[in-house]
């Protein structure tokens, strides 16, 4: 399928799912698809730098949250005109401010990715478990930072005040549920653009194995930062909306480990090599933690995913889009 | 001797207190079949190493076709024309065995001609090196189902595809059979007189003596013979390193 044909695929499945849900008139059912939209994002994001180059990263909560306080950043500036500007400034930024959301999606995208080079160069000469605790260190850092920032909040937190209603989408919680449709079809798209590149090769050959990648031209450092900026950019967008979602913001819910736990059982859930196993590993455990949270206990969703997981590791290590390969060569041979 | 392809000076690399090439000094001119022989320990593989920037040397310096190639990282030297295979085969297992060979037709003869190969142009490419190394008939494989002398001809066929002006083989016939051996370095010969210059590491000197048009001895990173085979091994030095004194 063609690129222009498949973002059309997905812009028809998106505004099937839209109108389904605006039919039922259930405002919940938009909450709980953002979550699990969010974690499509998440996920796929990744699998860019995970998935596709074999570099673990064990601090997306803190990409996340790179989006999230870029909002609350971009937010409290347009609360605190006056205080901030002068009266000559601040007048005319009264007509740009508060920002669309829409636009600090982009700005969290924007930082994430600056903050994903940064990292890259700082740490892909490390492998393994060496780069995962960097990435998770990372995590820590920019929390303590953020903890300490009073600007944004700090240890107290911040709250955000979307308006009620948005021209044409409604409930604020449709349009936001929209704009992560909007991030989902921007997500995937890009993991399948790599997927079916030279760049997608290359990132192949840095998993598979980086030292004969660069013996045959691969310029591995260059591609992995490439990886950590596209990885870091999606995490920073998905972030972005959150705190529009949910109002008030504290670092703790921010930096949530189950981001970085999240971000990692999904795609290996659903399979690494491919953009569609992400999204399948975040369908199938998002819904599952979210009908979890609403029957049991909101305190099951990490036991659920690690439950999953060990289960994914033992039986079917290649996740369940390997699974569905492995099954089709078998009926091929027979 | 013409201008050489490849010049090694004073070359020098250590691991911690351990010297692993002392000053070594190597000349090859294009078109040679150069072999390259040593004990266990010796710095042949290291030398590899710092010629493809796999490793940085500390001392001397490498000069490739004319051009200074210290502190180019290993996908720049494979650029330029140097490429190498690996000891114990490296491939891509995500990928079939004419997908390995399509990496460095995308990433280095793309760079070298200054545009993308085309689709055609890398399948028309890709089943030509795999004709030539016989592996034509499993391009859609995957290398793990690959016997050890297929791999071996996977890895020459991969370096192949860059291609180079100058092939380091690294051991390529390192537990194969006779006949293993034979049709390795009569593919080699065959890539040598296609205009490549060869330098081949070897322990087995069947072949090494079959293949080198001159023979370079390293003991204890240091180069104690240089010239035609069969002087080389008549060398006291070398029967000493190989034999003990």
């Amino acid at each position: 399928m063609r690129t222009p044909v498949f973002i059309l695929v997905q812009i028809a499945i998106a505004a099937a799912l839209y109108f389904s849900l605006r039919a039922i008139g259930n405002d919940y059912l938009f909450f709980l698809g953002y979550t699990v939209l969010q974690f499509v994002v998440l996920a796929t994001a990744w699998n860019i730098l995970g998935g596709y180059c074999g570099y673990v990263n064990f601090g997306s909560s803190g990409f996340f949250a790179i989006g999230v306080y870029t909002s609350v950043f971009l937010y409290t500036v347009g609360q605190s005109l006056d205080d901030l500007f002068p009266a000559s400034i601040a007048g005319p930024l009264h007509a740009i401010f508060p920002l669309p959301v829409p636009v600090d999606v982009v700005f969290g995208g924007i930082v994430a990715g600056l903050v994903g080079l940064g990292t890259g160069y700082l740490t892909l000469r490390l492998r393994g478990v060496f780069f995962a605790i960097a990435t998770l260190a990372l995590a820590i850092v920019l929390q303590t930072f953020v903890v300490n920032w009073s600007f944004v909040g700090g240890s107290r937190g911040a709250y955000i005040i979307p308006p009620d209603k948005v021209p044409v989408f409604g409930p604020y919680i449709e349009f936001l549920f929209a704009l992560m449709l909007a991030l989902v079809i921007i997500a995937l798209t890009t993991a399948r653009l790599i997927e079916r590149s030279r760049l997608g090769v290359g990132f192949a050959t840095i998993r598979d194995d980086e030292l004969a990648a660069e013996a045959c031209g691969v310029p591995t450092l260059k591609l992995k930062l490439i990886a950590t900026v596209l990885s870091g950019a999606l995490m920073g967008m998905a972030g972005a909306p959150f705190p529009f979602y949910i109002g008030y913001v504290e670092p703790g819910s921010a930096f949530d480990l189950s981001y970085a736990v999240n971000s990692i059982a999904m795609p290996m859930i659903g399979g690494t090599t491919s953009w569609v196993g992400p999204m399948i590993g975040a369908l199938l455990l998002g819904t599952l933690q979210q009908i979890a949270t609403v029957t049991i206990s909101s305190a099951v969703n990490l036991l659920i995913v690690g439950l999953l997981l060990i289960g994914f590791v033992i039986v079917a290590p290649n996740g369940i889009v390997g699974l569905w390969q492995g099954w089709m060569r078998k009926r091929s041979r027979a | 001797m013409s201008a050489p392809l490849l010049q090694v000076s004073q070359l020098g690399k250590r691991f911690g207190g351990f010297v692993a090439l002392d000053g070594v000094d190597l000349q090859v001119a294009p078109g040679e079949r150069v072999g390259l022989i040593g004990p266990n320990g010796s710095g042949k593989s290291t030398l590899v190493n710092c010629i493809c920037g796999t490793l940085h040397n500390e001392t001397g310096s490498v000069t490739f076709a004319g051009e200074t190639v210290d502190g180019m990282v290993a996908h720049e030297r494979t650029r330029r024309g140097l490429a190498r295979s690996f000891q114990l085969p490296r491939p891509f297992t995500s990928m079939t065995v004419a997908d390995n060979i399509r990496v460095p037709l995308l990433y280095t003869v793309a760079f070298r001609v200054g545009h993308h190969v085309t689709e055609a142009e890398a399948d028309e490419r890709c089943m030509e090196l795999l004709k030539l190394v016989a592996l034509d008939g499993k391009a859609a494989k995957n290398p793990r189902d690959l016997t050890q002398v297929e791999m071996r001809k996977l890895e020459l066929a991969r370096a192949m595809a860059a291609d180079p002006k100058l092939l380091i083989a690294d051991e390529s016939m390192a537990g194969l059979s006779h006949s293993e051996v034979e049709d390795i370095v009569a593919l080699l010969i065959r890539l040598n007189e296609s205009g490549i210059t060869i330098i081949m590491i070897e322990h087995l000197m069947r072949a090494v003596m079959a293949f080198s048009q001159r023979l370079v001895v390293l003991v204890s990173g240091k180069k104690i013979a240089d010239g035609k085979p069969d002087d080389v091994i008549k060398e006291r030095e070398v029967i000493g390193a190989y034999l003990g004194q």
